[in-house]
């Protein structure tokens, strides 16, 4: 019944949707206040349903109703209560509705806290928000029903996929989806305006925010993502290049582009055209990704054609939106004026070429993802496109980028003297330049990875400090003075910061982890051990634990999902086996690796035993015990800088955050500060 | 026999259900130098009945035997370029991780470098011309259009006895 209920919510969400992308936008064309004004409350009602539609179906997996196909088929009673509520969205039905129900979230947010919006604006932005969540309703509806049901009714389920049940991925893909849908927002204004035939600093003062927001999920996403591929995966790998990890990297980079470029639109009332392409086509490749994940066109080309449904749906809304939207701009962007007037050296200038690079970065990727599908479409031969070709071809564009970084954030609006930035900046520049040689001179071997990335960091890093000083007054100025200055600065300011060092972070990660790594693989019974550089891991035993065992082990630090699933049992058999990490002979920690089978799909995955510091990870997997006798394969690894890599997203998302709470995106705030600014003549 | 016929179902079920990370304990060359170059090599080939997965990274039997086949021509003094031949002769050009330079993959390696300089052409021709370009108003101050002149005009205007 619930479900039925929920069934039927979603298709009343869809006739509101249908409602609310044509009312409130032919109100806009005629200036019919009150045909405008429909677009919130149905934009609220549409979220309602959605919600509602969502509610039943969680309530449907949390229950284990196995009525319900899906529920049967990726849900079983034995799973722990998180995993079933992850399970909602841990497959592809559910996972599309989950994709509904923020787009709506999204609309519905507007809606409410949109009251310093004009009216026409606020009712066409709402309208494509609707056009948008129709399409993706009907998708839901007509290909991919998650309220199916299933006679005769099975006895369990089927289990969800074992790799899903971890809180690294169960958590990853609503992130994602946060990201995506929140370009979608972007999408909706740069549509909007270009309806309206106008782009002004209280435009990019709505997108901004939107894209901002996107943009911090997408962070937290992607690197949520890489860890739980570290950890899970087996050897520590953190990023494969693969067309999935692709489809949500595209986006965030071209989120990135566009909360720089709104930048310029908002100050300086210039790049308007560009800003709006680039929110155009980042919502494109949101909806790129979801085709490339959704259909496995990439995996196969004759996977998709056996089953292409739901792939030629997705295809059709893609390009009904790109091609709808990159005519509409065709048409109207000529007309729009840039304003602000700068010289090549500004940071207006600076800002362009940050968005050249990324664009440009974005590009590779997007040719190198698509490249085996055209090939094979055009003289049908397959080629494989992979890391090897994506660390050549997309990090050079990257280096250019940093490289240009610190001089670009402290350049002056409208014209800067080069001389001048480069005068502030020689001390960091030259830092940088000692810490790449140390390290050149340090490491054995030619490799240039680690020195350039470290140089790299180092310089981002301290270009933020100059920033900071001199915005202190340092070193004229007292400490109390610096800080009262300081305190005094904007979030926005702040934001920018925080964000730069935690790229700077994430750069030293990845430099130092791929060049430093070192690995040891080998036979071991009980009680030998490995050597590994400074440290010895001494293998102590291997003890199996059956289905139903409680989460934490004595003596161990497993579970770092334990607390998460409360007193409930493994739904696996497990062979644990424990090590001791020694340091120049004393033992420093116990390290547990764990080998799971889930019995139902009978699936293994693999625990890492990571022994973490900000300066190292040992990494250590078990492998197979070897046929007669008692040795098992044992990886070992050390990882230098390993956690900087997440370290930095996350203090990269927390910028975007502290940017985020800026007194100017305050709900609210310009309306009551200055309710004439806020609203511009209409 | 039957209980024979279990058992091995079961020890085969069981191997199927086990993870085998990547390379294996006994695989590993004596030759640190020469395992090093397999390693190498390995990162580069693709495990081809994988989804985007190097035979260094992948656990599946087709892999480990690529890894052994890398191996046994290295000791047998193949140089790098011969092994990759060799599996490209044998596999296709699909086995190559990293697609070469070659005619039909030039728009692939170029894109880059063509997107950058046909962007920085564009980005650079706009920058010089933009320098100049006086604002027909002031900057900030939008001008309205014609709809909202006669808006701004039907607003100000003394207001006709009938309209409500």
């Amino acid at each position: 019944m619930i479900t039925e209920l929920g069934h039927f919510a979603l298709i009343l969400a869809f006739a509101v949707a249908l409602f609310q992308m044509s009312v409130p936008l032919v109100g806009a064309d005629r200036r019919w206040g009150d045909w405008m004004a429909t677009a919130a409350p149905a934009a609220l009602a549409q979220f309602l349903l959605v919600g509602i539609s969502f509610a039943a179906l969680t309530h449907a997996f949390l229950t284990s109703d196995f009525s319900v196909k899906l529920v049967a088929q990726h849900s079983h009673s034995a799973k722990p209560t998180l995993y079933k509520l992850t399970g909602v969205w841990g497959n592809h039905e559910g996972s599309m509705l989950l994709w509904v129900l923020i787009l709506t979230l999204f609309g519905a947010m507007v809606a409410a806290f949109g009251r310093s919006l004009p009216l026409g604006l606020k009712a066409r932005a709402l309208a494509v928000q609707a056009m948008i969540g129709a399409a993706f309703i009907a998708f839901v509806l007509f290909t991919s029903n998650p309220f199916e049901r299933l006679s005769p009714v099975p006895l369990d389920g089927r289990d969800l996929n074992p790799l899903l049940q971890d809180p690294g991925l169960a958590f990853h893909p609503p992130f994602l989806y946060l990201g995506y849908v929140g370009l979608s927002m972007a999408f909706s204004f740069a549509i909007a305006a270009l309806l309206e035939g106008r782009v002004d600093a209280a435009w990019a003062r709505w997108v901004r925010p939107w894209t901002l927001a996107a943009w911090i999920a997408l962070t937290f996403g992607i690197a949520l993502g890489s860890y739980w591929a570290y950890y899970e995966l087996g050897w520590g790998g953190w990023w494969f290049w693969d067309p999935v990890e692709n489809a949500s990297f595209m986006p965030w980079l071209l989120a990135a582009a566009l909360l720089h470029s709104a930048i310029v639109v908002e100050k300086r009332a210039s790049l308007k055209t560009w800003t709006i392409l680039l929110a155009i086509l980042a919502f494109s490749f949101s909806l790129i990704g979801t085709f490339i994940v959704r259909s496995g066109v990439l995996t196969s080309v004759h996977a998709f054609a056996v089953d292409p449904e739901r792939g030629v749906f997705i295809l059709a809304i893609l390009f009904v939106a790109i091609v709808g939207s990159l005519g509409l701009f065709a048409y109207r962007a000529p007309s729009m004026r840039s304003e602000g007037v700068f010289q090549p050296f500004s940071r207006e200038g600076a800002l362009v070429y940050n968005n050249l690079m990324l664009a440009v970065a974005t590009g590779v990727v997007f040719v190198g993802t698509m490249a085996p599908l055209v090939r094979e479409f055009v003289d049908g031969s397959k080629i494989s496109v992979g890391a090897p070709f994506f660390d050549l071809a997309f990090t050079p564009f990257m280096v250019l980028l940093f490289l240009a970084l610190p001089l670009g954030a402290i350049m002056a609006w409208k014209r800067a003297d080069l001389g001048r930035v480069l005068v502030r900046l020689w001390w960091a520049a030259a830092a940088a330049l000692a810490i790449g040689g140390i390290v050149w001179g340090l490491q054995t071997g030619s490799a240039l990875l680690a020195p350039v990335g470290l140089a790299l960091a180092t310089w981002m890093v301290l270009g933020v400090v100059v920033e900071l000083m001199e915005r202190a007054g340092l070193p004229r100025s007292s400490a109390r003075q610096a800080l009262s200055r300081l305190a005094r600065l904007p979030r926005a300011e702040w934001g920018k910061w925080i964000a730069h060092a935690g790229l700077a972070v994430t750069v030293a990660g990845i430099a130092a982890i791929t060049a430093w790594e070192k690995e040891d693989i080998r036979l071991l019974r009980p009680g030998e051990s490995v050597p590994l550089g400074f440290y010895d891991v001494v293998f102590e035993s291997v003890e199996r634990l059956p289905f139903g065992a409680p989460f934490a082990v004595e003596g161990c630090e497993v579970g770092q999902d334990a607390w998460l699933k409360g007193g409930e049992g493994r739904n696996f058999t497990t062979e644990l086996g424990r090590f001791t990490l020694l340091w120049g002979g004393e033992p420093i920690s116990t390290l547990c690796a764990e080998k799971r089978v889930y019995p139902v799909t009978r699936q293994p995955t693999t625990e890492a035993a990571i022994d973490s510091n900000l300066l190292r990870d040992v990494y250590v997997v078990l492998g197979d015990q070897q046929v007669n006798g008692d040795a098992w394969a044992v990886r070992a690894y050390v990882k230098p800088l390993a956690v900087w890599i997440w370290l930095g997203s996350l203090i990269m998302g927390l910028g975007g955050l502290v940017s985020l709470t800026d007194r100017r995106y305050r709900v609210g705030a310009a309306a009551r500060r200055a309710p004439p600014a806020a609203v511009p003549a209409e | 026999m039957r209980a024979l016929r279990v058992a091995l179902l079961a020890l085969a079920m069981a191997a199927a259900a086990v993870p085998a990370p990547a390379v294996q304990p006994d695989e590993i060359l004596d030759d640190p130098a020469l395992e090093a170059r397999a390693r190498e090599i390995s990162k580069e080939i693709r495990c081809l009945v994988c989804r985007n997965e190097s035979i260094d990274d992948s656990n599946a039997g087709l892999a480990r035997d690529l890894r052994l086949v890398i191996r046994e021509r290295l000791v047998e003094g193949d140089s790098d370029t011969d092994v990759r031949d060799f599996l490209v002769a044998r596999y296709g050009e699909y086995v190559l991780l990293n697609p070469p330079f070659s005619l039909s993959n030039a728009l692939l390696w170029l894109a880059g470098p063509l997107m950058l300089l046909g962007g920085g052409a564009v980005a650079g021709v706009w920058l010089w011309r933009q320098r100049s370009n006086r604002p027909a108003t002031p900057a900030g101050d939008s001008p309205l259009t014609e709809a909202e002149q006669a808006e701004l005009a039907r607003l100000l205007a003394p207001r006709p006895p009938q309209d409500p």
